[in-house]
């Protein structure tokens, strides 16, 4: 099988999606664009069963706080026959921000979206067991927020105190 | 003429067929002597570690021969490296495990105050979980200053009085950690 180009994938991708896919950008040559919550599901099962992006890369998540929609949660897919990527955004509000899962997919989404949801509090609607991954199960804040300190708050050597300022 | 060199009695009283000395004395050497770690290593500061227990440096010659993975008969728990605090309740719970009288070394900047993880994710210091009885400074310390640690630790417990475990402040400090 050929090696799909960057510019056919646009071209089937709009063709059947037309208006609910949106900012399409090819950098470093890797395929991007935006979608929202309604539409991801069918985008990523119709890139998985017809465009051949049989593998689930990567689910991560992103907080631009400036944006109107300032949680992202972005999909890594991967054409193993044809070793082309695509990265698909989408872009939730801050207050409880909701998505359906992958999990019906990738089995693979399972740990990734525990993991978004660990660090984002992005909520995967219909994962089988959506909890805290690698952080402590009693840990209340999503660390990767921008609004959440990095530096541990119970720290006192490095006060300023100690270094005369 | 063999150059083992055997521990110093401790000062007692000596005549034809006895010395007496105090039993606090006796049991401080014996114990100081055989202290039985418990390698607790997560990071940078276990290879190192490695190194003091190998033959090069020889944790052996002072009397901790045998490392041991149990915490049921190890007396002295070597905390060395990163603890996340999702580690916390298992260092914790190891410790717990252990059998009085049981001491601590906090090998390395890590184990000591979080080191350069000042982040959400580490402990700051394996003191808010445990008390501990030596730190062992160094990003990870060379197998000298392990050592360096071991030593003052034997000091301690040379010097400890066999009532120490007993007393009310002893018992005050684990429960401030929570322990019985």
């Amino acid at each position: 099988m050929a090696k799909i180009s960057n510019q056919e994938l646009v071209q089937k991708i709009t063709s059947k999606f037309a208006s609910r896919v949106s900012a399409f950008s090819e950098p470093h040559g890797l395929l991007t664009f935006e979608t929202s919550r309604e539409a991801i599901i069918d985008i990523l099962t119709f890139l998985k069963n017809d465009l051949d992006f049989n593998f689930l890369t990567d689910i991560t998540g992103i907080h631009y706080p400036e944006q109107e929609l300032p949680i992202g949660v972005i999909y890594h897919l991967h054409s193993m026959r044809q070793g082309v990527r695509v990265r698909i955004k989408v872009f939730l509000e801050e207050q409880n921000p909701v998505i359906p899962t992958a999990f019906n997919l990738w089995k693979g989404a399972d740990w990734m979206e525990r993991e978004t949801y660990d660090y984002f509090g992005i909520q995967f609607e219909g994962h089988p067991d959506l909890r805290r991954i690698l952080n402590m199960d009693d840990m209340v804040a999503f660390p990767m927020r921008k609004e959440f300190p990095l530096e541990d708050p119970n720290r006192v050597d490095k006060k300023d105190f100690f270094f005369g300022r | 003429m063999s150059d083992i060199k055997l521990a110093e009695a401790p000062p007692g009283i000596e005549g034809s067929g006895f010395f007496a000395t105090s039993f606090d004395k006796v049991v401080g050497l014996a114990r100081a002597n055989s202290l039985w770690p418990l390698p607790f290593a997560t990071s940078c500061c276990g290879i190192e570690f490695m190194a003091t227990m190998g033959a090069h440096y020889d944790l052996a010659r002072f009397g901790s021969e045998r490392p041991s993975f149990s915490p049921r008969q190890a007396d002295m728990l070597l905390v060395m490296g990163t603890i996340a605090k999702k580690m916390a309740p298992v260092l914790r719970q190891v410790y717990i495990q252990m059998a009085e009288p049981r001491w601590v070394i906090a090998v390395g900047a890590c184990a000591t105050s979080g080191g350069i993880f000042d982040s959400y994710s580490v402990l700051q210091g394996i003191d808010e979980v445990i008390p501990v009885d030596v730190y062992v400074p160094g990003c990870p310390p060379r197998p000298e200053a392990i050592l360096n640690g071991v030593l003052k630790l034997q000091d301690l417990v040379r010097n400890e009085p066999m009532r120490r475990r007993n007393t009310e402040e002893y018992k005050e400090l684990l429960n401030k950690y929570g322990i019985q």
